[in-house]
C-alpha cells in the first residue's frame, strides 16, 4: 500500500483522475468509456488505471477511448485499438490465450484437483486407532496380563 | 552514541539468537535438560536485546538526530511527535527492525508464559524462532543497518512522505507485522511437531491461539491499509489488488484455512498433516509477502536487477525456510496419522470445503501476483494482471465459501444429515433469497450484484444467528431454558458468530458500495450549489491554512437533504514544502447509511474541480473487519485455550 502510493504520487502526481472537460454529454458513452478505462492500465503508473490516473498519458488514452465510441466502435474494438497501439502491457485483465491459460484455469483447475482428493479422503476408510499393538505394546500387555 | 549502543545491542541479539537457534534444539534431540532449558533465557535476552536498540532508534527519531542517516532521511524537526515515532518504521530498515522486535517479542512470550509446554517442543519451537531470527538480523545487519552515521549531519532531515503522515498508516505496519510475524509462531510450532513426529489435541490448542492471534492483527492491519486509501488517495477506492495489499492478503487467507482446521485437530483429531502444511504454508506467504514488498521485484524486474542485495538475500531466507520446512514435511508427513473416520457429509468435511476454497482463492491471488514475473522471465511478455482480473477469477471462491458456510457451520462431526442438520437455515434462507429478490426488483435494470451480494450477506449473518438459536436449543427447550443456555455458551462459540457476522457486514458494505455508488464531477465556482443522488451540496469557500509543516487550501463544502444542513465536508489540497508534494484530504462525512465523499481538485480558470460521491453503507466494509476481529478475540480468550496455557500436558 505504502509503495503504491508513493508511485502514485511521484509519477503521476495529484490525485486527478476523470477530469470535467474530458466527460461526454451523452450519458451511454460516458459510461461505456468508463468501464473500458478500468480495463486499461496507465502506462507510467503502478497498478493504476486510466480512470483514476492523473499522468499525462492516462488523459491521452481516456481522451482516444471516448473520441473510438464516438466513432462507433465496440468495446472490444476500443480495446482492442488501444492494444494495437501499445501492446497487450495496457490490459488490467489479460487476454485469455495460449500463453496465459494457467493464469486463467489455475483456480477452476486447483479447486477440481483439491475437490477430488478432498473427496477421495472421505471416502477412504481409515484403519482404526490402535488396531494393532506394537511390540512393545505386547510385551506390555503380556507382562499386565501375566500380573 | 544511542546509535552506537543500538547496533551493538542488535549484534549481541544475532550472537543469542545463533546460541539459542543450536543449543536447544541438540538438548531435545540428546535429551539434555540443561541445553533445552537455555531456550527461555535466552529468548528473553534477545528481546530486551532488541527492545533496546528499537529504543535507542526511536529516541534518535524523536530528538531528531539528523547525524544518523535514517533520521535524516526519514524525519524532521517540524514535524509532529507521532510522526516522528511512526517515521521509525515508516522506511525500509526501521520497519526491519520493527519486524525482528515482534518475533523476538513472540520468542519471549512463549519463554515467560509456555511454562506449561512440554520442554522438548517448547525448546525447539523456540529454536526454530531463533533461526528466523538469525536469518532476519543478519538481513538487518548487513544490507540495512539502520543506525548507520553520516559524517556530515545535515542542518535538517528529509521529512517523511507526507501521504505517510497519517495516524492509519502510523498503525497500518506494526498490525500487519504483528501478523506475518504471528504466523512464524505456527510455523515454528509446526516444524517442532514434525520432528517430534506427533501432533495431537494438546498442540492444536497450544497453535490455535497464534493462528487467531496472526489473522485478528492481519484483519486489523489490512483495514487500517485499506480505510487510509479511501480517505487519502482521492477517489475512495478502498482495494486496488496491487502487489503489496496482495502480499497481506494471502497470509490472511491462509490464516483462516489454519485456524478452521486446527478446530479439527483439536475436536477430532484428524486433518493433522494438513493443518502442518497450512502453518508452514502461512508463515511461507508471510516471506513471500516480505519479499514482494522489500525487493520490489513485482513492480519493476529491472528495479530489482539493479539493486538485487536485500531482494537476493531475502529470496534466499525465503528458499531455506520454504524449501528446508516443505521437504522436512515431506519426509515426516506420514508420521502424522490422522486415525477418525467421518462421511462426506459432516462438520470434517464442510472445514475440508472451506479450507479448499481458502487455499485456492490463495493460489490464485498468488499466481495473478506472480504472472507478469512469470511471463516477462518465461514467455518474454510484457503483460499486466490488475483488478478487474482479481474480480473476475477470485470472487466465485468467495460465493461459493459464503453459499456453503451457514450449512458447515450447524453440520454435526463425524456424520449428517444434510435436511435434519440444515432444516433449522430454512428461515434464514427463505428471509435471504427474499431480500436479494426484493433488491432485484426494485433496482429495474441496476447491477446484478446487489441483490446477490446483498442475499448473501444477509444468509451469512442470519445464519449465524441461526447456529446460535440452535445451539442454545432455544426452540425445543423454550426460551426460558434457552436463555440460561444462551448465557452458557462457551466464548468460541460467541467468536465464531462474531466472525460470521462480520464477514456477512463486511460482504454487504462491499456489495452496497460497488452496486449503488453514485459520482459527480464538476468544476463548481464558490457559491455554486449542485445535487448528487439527492442531496445537495453548496461549495462555499476555499481558505488558505497552514499546518505544522504543511500548507493546505481547504474547501468548505455544505450537504443538506431536503434542505436541512447534514454535513459541512472539508477536502484539502495540501502541500508539504520539505518534499514538495502535494497530497489530498478527502472530506468525508460517515454515517451508518452513507458516506458523502467529496475531494477536491485544481483550481481552473472559472472554479475548482470537485469530485463528489454518495457512497452507500460504505462504513460496514470496515464495521464487519472489526467485528471479525473482535470475534477473533472472544474466540482467543475461551477457557479451552487459556486452560491449554495454564495446564500441564499429559
Amino acid at each position: 500500500m505504502i509503495r503504491l502510493a508513493l508511485f502514485i504520487i511521484f509519477v503521476c502526481t495529484a490525485s486527478w483522475a476523470v477530469e470535467p472537460d474530458e466527460i461526454l454529454t451523452n450519458v451511454e458513452y460516458e459510461n461505456r468509456a468508463r468501464s473500458i478505462s478500468k480495463n486499461l492500465r496507465c502506462l507510467v503508473c503502478r497498478n493504476e488505471n486510466i480512470d483514476s490516473s492523473n499522468a499525462g498519458i492516462a488523459k491521452d488514452l481516456r481522451v482516444l477511448v471516448r473520441e473510438r465510441i464516438k466513432e462507433g466502435d465496440t468495446n472490444e474494438e476500443v480495446l482492442d485499438f488501444i492494444t494495437d497501439r501499445y501492446g497487450e502491457y495496457v490490459l488490467l485483465n489479460p487476454k485469455i490465450s495460449f500463453q496465459n491459460l494457467l493464469l486463467w484455469i489455475s483456480g477452476p483447475l486447483f479447486l477440481l484437483i483439491g475437490g477430488v482428493i478432498s473427496w477421495r479422503y472421505t471416502r477412504v476408510k481409515h484403519p482404526e486407532i490402535s488396531q494393532k499393538l506394537s511390540d512393545d505394546e505386547k510385551i506390555r500387555l503380556k507382562e499386565i496380563m501375566d500380573d | 552514541m544511542l546509535a552506537e549502543l543500538g547496533h551493538l545491542s542488535v549484534i549481541i541479539a544475532f550472537m543469542v539468537a545463533i546460541v539459542q537457534s543450536i543449543i536447544p534444539m541438540l538438548g531435545a534431540a540428546k535429551g539434555y535438560i540443561g541445553w533445552m532449558d537455555a531456550a527461555r533465557p535466552s529468548a528473553i535476552i534477545q528481546f530486551l536485546l532488541i527492545l533496546f536498540a528499537f529504543i535507542m532508534l526511536t529516541i534518535s527519531f524523536v530528538t531528531s538526530d539528523f547525524s544518523v542517516k535514517l533520521v535524516a532521511s526519514n524525519s524532521h524537526s517540524l514535524k509532529p511527535l507521532l510522526y516522528k515515532i511512526s517515521g521509525v518504521w515508516g522506511n525500509h530498515e526501521g520497519s526491519m527492525l520493527l519486524w525482528i522486535l515482534i518475533l523476538a517479542f513472540y520468542g519471549a512470550l512463549v519463554a515467560v508464559f509456555g511454562n506449561r509446554l512440554p520442554i522438548i517442543l517448547k525448546a525447539r519451537v523456540l529454536s526454530v524462532q531463533a533461526m528466523i531470527g538469525v536469518a532476519f538480523i543478519a538481513f538487518l545487519l548487513f544490507t540495512s543497518n539502520p543506525f548507520e552515521r553520516l559524517n556530515f549531519p545535515p542542518f535538517d532531515g528529509k521529512d517523511l512522505n507526507p501521504l505517510l503522515q497519517d495516524p492509519g498508516l502510523a498503525f497500518h505496519p506494526p498490525f500487519l507485522y504483528l501478523g506475518y510475524v504471528g504466523l512464524s509462531m505456527t510455523f515454528s510450532f509446526a516444524i517442532a511437531a514434525l520432528i517430534q513426529g506427533s501432533v495431537d489435541a494438546a498442540w492444536a490448542r497450544w497453535v490455535r491461539p497464534w493462528a487467531l492471534l496472526a489473522w485478528i492483527t492481519l484483519t486489523i492491519g489490512i483495514a487500517l491499509g485499506s480505510w487510509w486509501a479511501y480517505y487519502e488517495l482521492g477517489w475512495g477506492g478502498w482495494w486496488f489488488w496491487d502487489p503489496v495489499e496482495n502480499a497481506s492478503f494471502m497470509p490472511w487467507l491462509i490464516a483462516v484455512a489454519l485456524l478452521h482446521s486446527a478446530i479439527v485437530v483439536e475436536k477430532r483429531e484428524t486433518l493433522k498433516s494438513w493443518t502442518v502444511l497450512l502453518a508452514i504454508l502461512g508463515f511461507s506467504f508471510s516471506l513471500i509477502g516480505t519479499f514482494i514488498v522489500r525487493s520490489g521485484v513485482i513492480t519493476s524486474v529491472h528495479a530489482f536487477a539493479n539493486d538485487p542485495e536485500r531482494g537476493v538475500f531475502i529470496l534466499l531466507i525465503l528458499i531455506i525456510a520454504i524449501g528446508g520446512a516443505l521437504s522436512l514435511y515431506a519426509f515426516r508427513a506420514n508420521s502424522l496419522r490422522s486415525s477418525a473416520v467421518f462421511s462426506p457429509i459432516s462438520r470434517e468435511s464442510g472445514l475440508i470445503l472451506n479450507n479448499l476454497l481458502l487455499v485456492v482463492s490463495t493460489i490464485v491471488v498468488f499466481i495473478g501476483t506472480i504472472w507478469p514475473l512469470i511471463a516477462e522471465l518465461i514467455l518474454g511478455r510484457k503483460l499486466s494482471v490488475g483488478a478487474p482480473f482479481f474480480e473476475i477469477a477470485f470472487t466465485p471462491f468467495m460465493v461459493i465459501l459464503a453459499i456453503f458456510l451457514p450449512l458447515g457451520a450447524v453440520l454435526p462431526w463425524k456424520r449428517a444429515n444434510v435436511f435434519k442438520a440444515g432444516s433449522p437455515l430454512i428461515g434464514a434462507l427463505s428471509l435471504s433469497v427474499a431480500i436479494g429478490l426484493l433488491i432485484w426488483s426494485l433496482q429495474t435494470g441496476g447491477r446484478i450484484l446487489a441483490p446477490i451480494g446483498l442475499a448473501l450477506s444477509a444468509w451469512v449473518i442470519l445464519g449465524a444467528f441461526t447456529d446460535i438459536l440452535i445451539r442454545c436449543r432455544m426452540i425445543e427447550n423454550g426460551i426460558l431454558a434457552g436463555m440460561r443456555r444462551l448465557i452458557n455458551l462457551t466464548r468460541a462459540d460467541w467468536g465464531k458468530a462474531f466472525a460470521h457476522i462480520g464477514l456477512g457486514l463486511t460482504i454487504f458494505g462491499i456489495s452496497a458500495i460497488t452496486a449503488w455508488e453514485t459520482e459527480d464531477i464538476r468544476v463548481a465556482k464558490i457559491g455554486e450549489t449542485f445535487e448528487v443522488s439527492g442531496y445537495t451540496f453548496t461549495f462555499d469557500n476555499v481558505n488558505k491554512i497552514n499546518g505544522k509543516n504543511y500548507s493546505s487550501d481547504m474547501g468548505i463544502i455544505s450537504a443538506y437533504f431536503d434542505s436541512e444542513l447534514v454535513a459541512t465536508l472539508r477536502p484539502e489540497k495540501r502541500f508539504y514544502p520539505v518534499q514538495r508534494m502535494p497530497t489530498t484530504e478527502a472530506g468525508i462525512n460517515s454515517n451508518l447509511k452513507r458516506d458523502l465523499y467529496v475531494a477536491l481538485g485544481d483550481f481552473q480558470d472559472s472554479g475548482w474541480t470537485i469530485r463528489t460521491y454518495v457512497k452507500p453503507f460504505a462504513v460496514w466494509i470496515w464495521i464487519g473487519c472489526l467485528i471479525m476481529s473482535f470475534g477473533g478475540l472472544l474466540s482467543m480468550s475461551d477457557r479451552r485455550l487459556r486452560f491449554a496455557l495454564t495446564t500441564k500436558s499429559k
